[in-house]
């Protein structure tokens, strides 16, 4: 079977690799867009940390003063 | 009934971040070397269909895809069912985190079908039970997604979402029997039967690969899933403070 015989897919190219292509590009998808979606969590969540320990701080201060 | 206080230790949150960071390595080798093995097989050993030509080699993606996208719902409607009567927290999370991904193997499963259906049957699409009801799948799948982002609170979310995965439960045997109860264009079970399954064995052996390689790929990206969301829901906890204390120094950014 030569390569083009193959990506010809006996006259039905279109339909398979369409198929296939589509498959693929929707599991990658879904498959990293957590890795994404967690850094982003841990950016955020990071953030809103230090302003929570900023505020606690200034409350500290506040009493003191 | 309760449940032993061991299953509810191992299933804390912390927990699971914990044992699912060891686990997904693991799947995700597992998903990659099934995948280049059953897609070797599928393409170059599985011999050509004598009815459908090389058109049939749709299958290996198309039904693996249709079997995951109940699988999925199962998964799915099993944890919400788990998380509102016992009120474990990562059984919540797994059903939100299956949602997307049963949903994908849904569509997936529509599109290829869609695809494979043109040159065979003549029409990308009819509205027949088999093709009827997966769609339903699919909308149960897009309603449960759109009911818990619309919902604040994790809990009720949890809650709403689970009822509505429970009472759908129903279109899961209307789907695999649709094609024995009302006539269709779509085929018969030739594997999930009982009986010999009526496939070549050159054909049956790279659909079986990919099959297992789509439930990992699934146990993969669920576990993937639920580690990111689990942060977010319980960002007040110690631990995950922690995490985000060393995982943020690494990924750096702003100080």
């Amino acid at each position: 079977m030569s390569a083009s015989e193959f990506f010809d897919m006996g006259g039905y190219a279109f339909f398979v690799w369409s198929s296939y292509g589509i498959t693929t590009v929707v599991l990658a998808w879904v498959f990293i867009s957590p890795i994404f979606n967690k850094k982003n969590i841990i950016k955020e969540l990071r953030i809103k940390y230090r302003q929570q320990e900023r505020q606690q701080q200034d409350r500290a201060d506040s009493e003191q003063a | 009934m309760k449940l032993p206080a061991i299953v509810h230790k191992y299933s804390s949150p912390k927990n699971f971040y914990t044992m699912s960071g060891k686990m997904v390595p693991w799947f995700a080798w597992g998903f990659g070397l099934t995948l280049v093995f059953g897609l070797y097989y599928g393409f170059f050993i599985a011999p050509t269909d004598y009815q459908q030509g090389e058109s049939y080699r749709i299958m290996f993606v198309h039904v693996p895809a249709a079997w995951m996208s109940m699988f999925v719902y199962m998964v799915m409607a099993v944890s919400g069912a788990v998380g509102l009567i016992w009120r474990i927290k990562t059984a919540d999370l797994m059903a939100s985190a299956s949602a997307p991904i049963g949903a994908a193997f849904t569509l997936i499963a529509l599109i290829t079908g869609s695809l494979w259906g043109k040159p065979m049957w003549g029409t990308y699409w009819v509205w027949d039970a088999r093709l009827t009801s997966e769609l339903i799948l699919l909308f149960l799948y897009l309603g449960f997604i759109a009911l818990q982002a619309s919902i604040e609170d994790p809990r009720n979310a949890a809650r709403a979402g689970a009822i509505l995965a429970i009472v759908g439960v129903v279109n899961i045997p209307i789907i695999h029997y649709s094609v024995e109860w009302w006539s269709t264009l779509h085929q018969g079970a030739t594997v999930t039967k009982f009986d010999k399954p009526s496939i070549h064995i050159d054909m049956l052996i790279p659909l079986l690969v990919m099959a297992v390689s789509f439930k990992l790929y699934y146990a993969t990206s669920v576990l993937m899933r639920g580690r990111a969301e689990i942060l977010l829901r319980e960002q007040n906890s110690r631990w995950v403070k922690e995490i985000v204390a060393n995982e943020g120094a690494a990924l750096g950014g702003a100080k």
